[in-house]
């Protein structure tokens, strides 16, 4: 991944979550408490304003910028969730690391903070198999949006929709919406493991 | 949606604006954040801080002061502040001794506050905290995270407040704040939903002739939705859910909180409040410490909680009487 291909993931992500914020929303309703949109969308335009027209010197750099700002303008658990997601990629890229463990060592930053594992309903059942998926290089928009799929017959126990129990069976977790999204980014911004 | 309000993303500034105007003489707004601290003087003491989301007025800005929280922050509406505005808010309350954070359990609002720790402990201010959750509506087996925190929160502020004026230590507050929070809990009936504002309408919907039973102050889904009953119905199920759950004796002393979710008239919780009385006299229950009103609200969620804490030790009792000059106590 080169600084462009970074900067153009977070772009994309940023146009996708804009465009979902209502159905992020929407999601969040029944199970949680409606905002995951809102926030998200809050979160992103942050990160733009911050990324737009400046020069990085590396992919490394403008995580933590990402990591920073979703950290202070998210708020609720989205914010420490995917602050520390992109936290723990800006390490893994500056030591060099390939793709998969710098998503990775999103992942582990996701669950350390979290402490959620799969099978819990939440955005770590996507990032286990996307990155599952993507070390035998078949990662896919079809397979993301089934993997954000399957998190709709689960039963939440962990985050705000654990609240809510056997009721939260039957609706697709928002978290797991947004990193669907985040994934779909990375793809169209052409973001593979190298050689 | 019809509210008096400007931009909808502007509702939490603009209200903290209006926060520190009107309170001017107790209260501030730190520049540039969106936390309030007491003007009072610092003392060497312990400082208390809370916060939340917004929407929930006048929690938590509305109790900081002398003798209670040294200051609050304010998240965005039901959504958890973030960790760089809770660090804000602890270096504004520090006075040497360390800082002790109230918390109420929602995941966002542990994993915000558990951050601006660790950011608060980089620059060596030593941080306690509890994290509340009186709310028995919808524990069982399936919510693994435990129960909500709500109203209950406000008295937590209240005895911990006292004890920070006292000049107890960190680690005293700590051990008061984990036997506290085991003997208070609290209960809610909803009538109607909460529209957030950048949102425009309500988290849920309930028919004309409906309520439901253990709502979250965030619109959570309670535990029971039926027809809508007269007050003494509403009294009897909440009054008997709390002292199940106590497996409450005659004889033993509790202090009482009736609270308002923002859109029911105080008329109504004086009609609550005096059905709720003749359960617990035929209890024998010896309700010592009473308070009525709109504290831990919901946006304008039409409906009301029901919080009893026992006074395990009764010194309790003289802190939650204890003068404090706060907003909204």
């Amino acid at each position: 991944m080169n600084t462009a291909q970074s900067m153009e993931w977070m772009r994309l992500f940023n146009d996708k979550i804009q465009a979902s914020k209502e159905y992020l929303s929407e999601l969040d309703t029944p199970i949680g408490d409606g905002d995951h949109g809102t926030n998200m969308a809050r979160g992103m335009a942050a990160v733009m304003e911050t990324l737009d027209g400046k020069d990085f010197a590396n992919p490394a750099e403008v995580f933590k910028a990402v990591s920073m700002q979703l950290i202070s303008k998210v708020g609720g658990a989205s914010g420490p969730l995917y602050g520390s997601a992109f936290m723990g990629m800006m390490k893994a890229l500056a030591a060099g690391q390939n793709l998969d463990d710098v998503l990775q060592a999103g992942l582990d930053m996701i669950q350390k903070r979290g402490k959620a594992v799969p099978n819990e309903k939440t955005m770590v059942d996507v990032w286990s198999e996307a990155i599952a998926a993507n070390r035998q290089e078949k990662l896919s928009t079809a397979l993301i949006q089934q993997f954000v799929d399957q998190t709709k017959d689960m039963k939440a126990t962990k985050g705000r929709a654990s609240y809510v129990g056997e009721r939260s069976i039957g609706h697709i977790d928002p978290g797991a919406a947004s990193s669907g999204l985040l994934f779909e980014a990375m793809l169209e911004a052409g973001i593979k493991n190298e050689g | 949606m019809k509210k008096i309000i400007n931009n909808p993303a502007d509702v939490v500034d603009e209200m903290l604006e209006g926060i520190a105007f009107m309170n001017g003489d107790l209260v501030k707004r730190l520049d540039g954040f969106n936390v309030v601290v007491r003007k009072a003087p610092k003392s060497g003491k312990v400082g208390l801080i809370s916060g939340g989301g917004s929407g929930h007025e006048p929690s938590h800005a509305g109790f900081v002061g002398e003798g209670m929280l040294s200051a609050a922050v304010a998240g965005a509406v039901f959504t958890s502040p973030t960790p760089d505005q809770i660090l804000e808010a602890i270096k504004a309350a520090d006075e040497g001794q360390g800082v002790f954070m109230v918390i109420k359990n929602y995941s966002g609002d542990i994993m915000n506050f558990e951050m601006a720790q660790e950011l608060a402990e980089m620059e060596d201010i030593p941080i306690q905290s509890v994290v509340v959750d009186d709310d028995i509506a919808v524990e069982d087996s399936l919510y693994t995270q435990g129960r909500r925190g709500v109203a209950g929160t406000i008295l937590v502020h209240k005895i911990l407040g006292d004890a920070a004026r006292q000049g107890k230590s960190l680690a005293e507050i700590k051990e008061l704040a984990d036997k506290l929070v085991l003997n208070i809990k609290t209960i809610g009936v909803a009538l109607s939903g909460a529209t957030v504002p950048e949102v425009g309408k309500p988290g849920f919907v309930l028919d004309e002739d409906e309520m439901e039973y253990g709502v979250g102050i965030h619109g959570e889904p309670g535990y029971r939705r039926e027809k809508m009953q007269p007050s003494k119905e509403l009294a009897k199920e909440l009054t008997d859910k709390l002292l199940t759950d106590f497996e409450a004796k005659p004889g033993e002393q509790y202090a009482l909180l009736i609270n308002g979710l923002g859109a029911t008239p105080l008329m109504e919780q004086y009609i609550f409040a005096s059905d709720v009385h003749k359960i617990l006299q035929d209890q024998g229950l010896d309700i010592v410490f009473k308070k009525i009103g709109n504290y831990m609200t919901s946006i304008d969620m039409a409906g009301l909680s029901l919080t009893l804490l026992r006074l395990e030790d009764p010194a309790w009792l003289d802190a939650l009487k204890a003068p404090v000059f706060t907003p909204a106590w």
